[in-house]
């Protein structure tokens, strides 16, 4: 089955104003519902590296597994448990192949990357992030954040220690509790949402939201959503315009319509008659 | 290296920096910036810094704690705050972004090893997944900020959700941070983990632009002025012909967003790029007419 005529999508990423190199990877595939962005880590290329392999790997283990298990002709149930299943299980394999790729070559050492991907099937979204990626969403012109930093801040923020408001000022940024390829083993975090008609999927490493406002964020959701390629161009200009201190990746991901599992004739008959 | 600088009257007594996890201030010998006089309270305040970050916390002391002529409880110190304390001041000074150069700034790095495998997960509901990062979070970094013993009232910023009440370590201190959390470190050292891990104020305003503003030539809404104040202004009418207005450091810049319909500026139809418009523009949009001018500064 194929998502592409459901889900429209746009990316940009730039190296920013400051950094030399872009460290940050993304992939996007409306036709398999699939959306990746990584932050990679390290000294001099090597974060390149595991986030272009993160990026890589997970892309083409997805298409494979989405194609063998028949993800998108799954039912409701069997589908999100399948979803999450395959997510777990690819980013276990990435995991120990920046892993293994960083212990093996000394000049990779050290490298990690952090990952949100997001899969889409059956009028649903499995998300999976480790470290301070992020997925937002917007629905009827409010923008959320989806997922939770692992980040040090985020821990203050729980705490008690830090406001919000205070943690734009800390000195601590990017400073993330997880990440992808550093241990042996990791624990991605993963949730299942419902997707409807209209919401809009904003995946982004942190020089966005580090860099631009939620609610401008939000601002330039609502007034481009409706040419998405201009929409992720701006958000990267804004983060830019702003300093651009870090890297800066946006992944937009729109639902156009509806897009069930079970879009089979008999089902659509069936449906008929309920 | 964050420090303090203490003066009295104007003239400097002592440097400190603020090297260890908790720095305390008092009137007693054991404090690690000590001030002998009466005004100050045997422990008066104290310092927790983690990692670039420092937050002033006061003791409970007879005369006060002012931060920046505020009396304060708790306060996450910021570069060149001046705290008081009786007649003496101490100021805060932490200029991370001068001594870096621009490559180390903001690297993302790993902080700590994933949590436990063992915690368990919960299922796909968010809220669940909330709980148990802040149980990881607790039992593994032993930050206690909500505990209420010895006499000191911690203020928490946020109210704390009952789980992290519950699950916080009772132990003496209102305020230990983790103990020297295994930082990865991705990037080689130069200087010391602590000063390559240099962040920045975010979202920083953009430089100053005159003021634009958009008057309406014609349609129903003749003469009314729309001042350009957000980052963006959407124009025109949703499914038919849209196009915004992008306020960024350069100037006022025009694109069109959707509609087979591309805007006219002075009687030219743009392309997709954006355009920077110049003082007493004439866009023309969805039949409609308006000027772009910078308004006078008052």
């Amino acid at each position: 089955m194929n998502l592409g005529k459901a889900l429209e999508v746009a990316s940009a990423t730039h190296t920013g104003m400051v950094r030399s190199h872009n460290e940050d990877a993304i992939a996007v595939d409306g036709s398999i519902g699939l959306a990746v962005l990584a932050d990679g880590m390290g000294g001099y290329n090597a974060g390149e590296v595991a986030s272009g392999i993160a990026v890589a790997l997970i892309t083409s283990e997805m298409r494979q597994a989405i194609a063998k298990t028949n993800l998108h002709g799954l039912g409701q149930e069997e589908g999100d448990v399948q979803a999450v299943r395959l997510l777990k299980g690819i980013i276990a394999k990435t995991n120990s192949s920046i892993f293994e790729s960083a212990n093996s070559q000394p000049q990779y050492a050290g490298m990690g990357t952090t990952l949100v991907v997001a899969l889409f099937r059956d009028n649903r979204l499995s998300v999976a992030h480790i470290g301070d990626s992020r997925l937002y969403r917007l629905r009827r012109e409010q923008l959320e954040q989806v997922t939770r930093d692992h980040s040090l801040l985020q821990e203050q923020i729980d705490s008690g220690m830090l406001t919000k408001e205070a943690a734009r000022r800390s000195q601590n940024k990017n400073l993330v509790t997880r990440a992808l390829g550093i241990e042996a083993e990791v624990e991605a975090e993963i949730h299942t949402y419902d997707a409807q008609s209209g919401d809009i999927y904003l995946l982004c490493s942190d020089g966005l939201n580090d860099m631009v406002e939620d609610d401008d964020i939000a601002l330039t959701l609502n007034a481009m959503g409706s040419n998405l390629p201009l929409a992720a161009n701006q958000l990267v200009q804004m983060a830019n315009d702003n300093g651009g201190r870090d890297n800066v990746s946006v992944v937009l991901v729109k639902v156009l319509r509806d897009f069930p599992a079970a879009d089979t004739w008999l089902s659509r008959v069936l449906s008929w008659f309920k | 290296m964050a420090k303090l600088i203490l003066t009295l009257d104007g003239v400097v007594l002592k440097e400190y920096a603020l090297t260890k996890e908790r720095t305390t201030i008092g009137r007693k010998a054991h404090n690690d910036v000590q001030i002998d006089n009466l005004a100050v309270s045997g422990e008066h305040a104290a310092i927790v810094t983690i990692l670039n970050d420092s937050f002033l916390e006061d003791l409970g002391s007879t005369n006060g704690t002012l931060v920046n002529g505020q009396p304060i409880k708790k306060h996450f110190l910021q570069n060149s705050d001046l705290v008081e304390i009786g007649k003496y001041k101490l100021k805060y000074v932490n200029d991370q972004g001068a001594g870096a150069s621009a490559a180390d700034f903001e690297k993302t790095m790993v902080l700590r090893a994933a949590p436990r495998p063992q915690e368990p997960r919960p299922s796909d509901t968010q809220s669940g997944g909330v709980r148990t990062d802040i149980r990881a979070t607790q039992a593994d970094t032993q930050f206690n900020t909500s505990t209420q013993t010895g006499g000191v009232r911690p203020v928490p910023p946020m109210p704390a959700q009952p789980s992290v009440q519950s699950q916080a370590p009772t132990e003496a201190t209102p305020f230990s941070p983790p103990p020297a959390p295994p930082i990865h470190m991705t990037q080689p050292p130069a200087v010391g983990p602590i000063t390559t891990l240099t962040g920045a104020p975010s979202a920083a305003a953009a430089p100053a632009v005159q003021q634009g503003v958009i008057q309406i030539l014609s349609g129903p809404n003749a003469g009314r002025e729309l001042a350009l104040v957000k980052a963006l202004t959407t124009l025109g009418k949703p499914g038919v012909q849209v196009a915004v207005i992008a306020k960024r450091p350069q100037g006022y810049f025009l694109t069109h967003v959707e509609g087979v319909n591309f805007p006219m500026v002075n009687g030219r139809t743009l392309d997709s790029q954006a355009h920077l418009l110049g003082d007493h523009d004439i866009v023309e949009l969805a039949g409609v007419k308006m000027e772009f001018f910078f308004k006078p500064a008052v």
